[in-house]
């Protein structure tokens, strides 16, 4: 078998526990390289969990509020808010771990992410306009999560898990009592997103 | 036990290949961020690989900027596979022995 000799032919001290080693450090680096450059791992747990907790902030405000109106734009600034504390964790953690955003991965997760969450947002306008706004929060949880399911396809397998939960949630919308919207609301978006959140800072490299 | 594959042992081409078998395509900077390597090293590797037919490059123009882009070939992947094999094949023989 021609395999230890040729191996060590660039590593002239090489041993058998050396190759051993050798052979489970290439392992570990075709692993490490195919994780950096398949799955968006960019998608930061701190970050989620920070959108989490803006989420659970709204949920309290909408539950105050005196008009309907009042609590959609409360979650809409939430939503803003919630992206822009997204990009920026994602960014870091990107930057932090060596992998390009904006190509590559990135692009191909913003490819699958950004055309359901765009559908809802005209269905957003379509419905208040309409003045149905009791059917919002099924239709946001619905398509953020197919927004997450889509995007989430070249990801680590936990982010379109996040994605099913959200539309399970929001089909849990779809029948539940109106009255109901902001509570569950609060179990999706926040709630999903903190022990999701959770799940990928730990496992996933922050 | 298959040939043992030097041409991808060697550490940047290893994570050429390894990159392109989870990624459809990639482009060359998206490797050299990635590999965080030399415009220069990258090019004399990538190379060798496809001179070997591991990877395909195509070169294209993104507004006025050239674009140079890789995919791992069937005969890539089944190097790469057969590079998995000997490297666990190697490590349960020391185990074994």
């Amino acid at each position: 078998m021609p395999l230890p000799a040729q191996l060590g032919q660039n590593r002239p001290a090489a041993r058998p526990r050396s190759l051993n080693a050798h052979a489970i450090e290439d392992l570990r680096y075709i692993r490490e390289t195919m994780e950096r450059a398949g799955s968006f791992t960019a998608v930061s747990g701190w970050g989620q969990i920070a959108v989490g907790i803006i989420a659970f902030a709204a949920a309290l405000l909408a539950l105050g509020s005196s008009s309907a109106e009042r609590v959609v734009w409360t979650w809409i600034a939430a939503a803003v808010a919630s992206a822009t504390v997204a990009g920026l964790s994602m960014a870091h953690k990107a930057r932090k771990a060596g992998v390009p955003l904006l190509s590559g991965p990135g692009r191909k997760f913003a490819l699958g992410f950004v055309p359901p969450l765009a559908a809802g947002a005209l269905l957003t306008a379509a419905l208040y306009r309409a003045g149905l706004l009791t059917w919002l929060p099924p239709v946001w949880l619905l398509l953020f999560g197919a927004s997450v399911v889509a995007g989430g396809a070249f990801s680590v397998r936990v982010v379109p898990v996040m994605g099913f939960c959200f539309m399970l949630l929001g089909g849990c919308a779809l029948v539940a009592p109106p009255a109901w919207g902001t509570y569950l609301m609060a179990a999706g978006f926040g709630g999903l997103h903190v022990v999701f959140g959770i799940i990928i800072a730990v496992k996933h490299g922050g | 036990m298959p040939e043992f594959d030097r041409l991808i042992h060697e550490r940047v081409r290893l994570g050429i290949v390894s990159a392109l078998a989870v990624s459809e395509s990639m482009t060359f900077n998206d490797l050299k961020q990635l590999l965080k390597t030399t415009d220069g090293n990258l090019s004399v590797h990538a190379r060798k690989l496809e001179d070997a037919d591991y990877i395909a490059c195509s070169k294209s123009f993104e507004g006025r900027l050239p674009r140079t882009e890789y995919r791992l070939t069937p005969a890539g992947r089944r190097a790469l596979e057969r590079y998995l094999d000997h490297m666990e094949a190697l490590i349960r023989a020391m185990r074994e022995g």
